[in-house]
């Protein structure tokens, strides 16, 4: 399933040219507010159309200006998951539930609605009104709710974004259990690192309406000048492992990498497993020989291979460890005395109580060799 | 109470025929009110303004004015009237159905305030996700906005009720004033006060209109809260 999106719209002042195209399991839409990547979801479900351009999914063109083609909201087949849930308020969370489902051919219903139910365990809910749930409960009913219409893609406008962490860390698991179990890919917008990181298997960064770059979660994510200000101190290297072995003396999950082994808290999570850390920047230490007599557990060996300024003292040092590449931000007085220049061998430390559940996840499926 | 509930038959004929020409009124006007209601709160074009002007005409123009009218276009001789006649053998002058139409028009611009009020608050938003699920643009008017509008229907439709009942001066101008057949209780409360020793008809027949009037509104006041209740709106 392919998503391709070529517009210009202009809206007021603001104009919003993009062009990206995605095969991702979950493409994030990602920038700051004001981006455009609101505009450009409502243009993919159909709620705005746009003056000139086309938009193709899965082979079927949506959107056509110069052909005069625009297919309304309601043939699309696209679900759509709204920031403000937009629940049906006159009926119960099942009649909610079930109101996509009268206008999806019988033939194209996959969804199965004790699936959705079991998935995002809402089945305690479906006698309340949308009224009496908490902000949680109503995203998750309005996944639900998009899932049944049996959509052909599904797209999430910042789904997360009204609610409190708590609640957050409650919705993330069943997002990934969504990319991981059903076979819908999902067009995802946030302005959040951490979200994108942990969810994401492609990212399209959008600027002031304009696409900045596009790609691969892993390689856009060490582009550290193309997160938003306030979201830099989040950026890192994003890892996709899997779960080795658990130390149970001390607490501890030894994650394989092509890096090489990382040592995170214990995890809740079967070997073998898919897992996905996120390395912020700030959180890596380099030492230019092998470090001894030290508290830190993950060393990572690798060659300098980037070198950026970054913000006030900063620089960003890209470290290629067999394959992976670290990021690491330290002080340009540090990088002076240590005589860093790119192709030096250095090695990346990493505290293993750095690795928080903001910075984990369960990973997309991956062949991990380490 | 007894000398309360003591009418005479024409006095009977009076109340039931008020009661049969409002509730006829009512429900004529529910389809166009909601039409209405929906093109001047979401309709963009020329002559909105317009089109404003003319449903709440009823409301500034005198009682009598309307009724003229009515006979004008409505009566026999008139185009629509003679039309009607014609086609469908419709018949509104000097007929209850005139007085239900008289009653009609006169209440609509209330109906058709009230629906618009409640189309302008529902949310767009929660219909176009009923859009992005499937639901064509006559299925979301059906189950989301038709739903979500219901108290401000039961509102337009009871001051609707409740205009037909007091109605007076369009009704007795354009169908006249025949006993049996076009004298509806405001109507039959006049003639009492033109006649020597009418006083207690005429508070009898008040006191009647009264009662029918408070009933009706507190049915609606009922009945909205109930919706109110049913769809625990946020």
């Amino acid at each position: 399933m392919t998503v391709v999106v070529d517009i210009s719209h202009r809206l007021g002042d603001f104009e919003v040219d993009a062009r990206f195209e995605s095969a991702g399991r979950l493409t994030a839409l990602f920038g700051p507010s004001g981006s455009g990547k609101t505009t450009l979801i409502n243009m993919i479900a159909g709620l705005i159309r746009p003056d000139k351009g086309r938009i193709e999914a899965d082979g079927r063109v949506l959107v056509d200006t110069d052909a005069g083609r625009f297919v309304p909201k309601h043939k699309r087949r696209i679900g759509m998951v709204f920031q403000d849930a937009r629940l049906f308020p006159h009926m119960s969370v099942a009649s909610n539930l079930r109101y996509g489902r009268w206008f999806t051919p019988t033939a194209e219903r996959y969804a199965d609605i004790n699936a959705v139910i079991d998935l995002l365990g809402i089945g305690a809910l479906l006698d309340r009104r949308p009224a009496k749930l908490s902000g949680g409960e109503k995203q998750r009913v309005a996944i639900g709710r998009a899932l049944l219409a049996s959509p052909k893609l599904l797209l999430m406008d910042e789904p997360l974004a009204s609610l409190d962490e708590a609640r957050k860390a409650e919705i993330l698991p069943y997002i990934e259990r969504l990319r991981d179990e059903t076979k819908i890919p999902i067009v995802y917008v946030s302005h959040s690192v951490s979200e994108v990181a942990r969810l994401a298997s492609d990212v399209v960064v959008l600027a002031q309406g304009k696409v900045a770059a596009c790609g691969p979660t892993g390689a856009i994510m060490q582009r550290l000048d193309l997160l938003p200000a306030e979201e830099r101190g989040e950026g890192g290297a994003v890892l996709d492992t899997a779960v080795l072995r658990h130390d149970n003396v001390f607490g501890m999950t030894v994650l394989g990498s092509v890096a090489g082994e990382i040592r995170v808290p214990l995890l809740a999570v079967p070997v073998g497993a898919p897992m996905r850390v996120r390395i912020r920047a700030r959180d890596v230490m380099i030492a230019t020989e092998q470090p001894t007599g030290l508290s830190a557990l993950n060393i990572l060996q690798g060659t300098i291979v980037t070198m950026a300024p970054g913000e006030g003292p900063a620089v960003e040092i890209g470290i290629d460890c067999h394959g992976a590449t670290v990021l690491a931000r330290i002080t340009e007085q540090s990088r002076q005395t240590l005589k860093l220049r790119l192709g030096r061998e250095v090695y990346a430390v990493v505290k293993t109580v750095s690795f928080d559940p903001a910075n984990m996840s369960a990973g997309l499926p991956v062949e991990a060799d380490g | 109470m007894d000398w309360l509930l003591d009418l005479t038959p024409d006095e009977w004929n009076a109340v039931r025929l008020s009661i049969k020409v409002a509730t006829v009124a009512m429900v004529a006007s529910l389809p166009p009110g909601i039409l209405i209601a929906l093109v001047l709160a979401r309709g963009q074009f020329w002559g909105k303004t317009l089109l404003n002007g003319l449903v709440h005409l009823p409301l500034i123009l005198p009682p009598v004015v309307i009724g003229y009218l009515l006979l004008l276009s409505f009566g026999r001789r008139g185009p629509v009237g003679a039309f009607l006649a014609e086609h469908f053998g419709i018949v509104f002058s000097f007929r209850w159905t005139g007085a239900a139409l008289a009653c009609a028009v006169m209440g609509f611009p209330l109906m058709v305030r009230a629906i618009r009020l409640s189309i302008e608050a529902v949310d767009r938003r929660i219909e176009a996700a009923a859009g992005t699920l499937g639901a064509n643009p006559l299925w979301v008017f059906a189950t989301i906005t038709l739903p979500l509008i219901l108290p401000g229907l039961i509102t337009g439709a009871i001051l609707s009720f409740a205009k037909a009942m007091g109605e007076f001066g369009a009704t007795i101008t354009f169908v006249s004033n025949i006993p049996n057949q076009t004298q509806t209780l405001p109507s039959a409360i006049y003639t009492f006060t033109q006649v020597p020793g009418g006083d207690a008809g005429a508070l009898r027949l008040t006191l009647i209109s009264i009662v029918i009037s408070m009933a009706a509104l507190v049915a609606s006041e009922v009945l909205a809260r109930r919706v109110g209740r049913r769809m625990d709106i946020e």
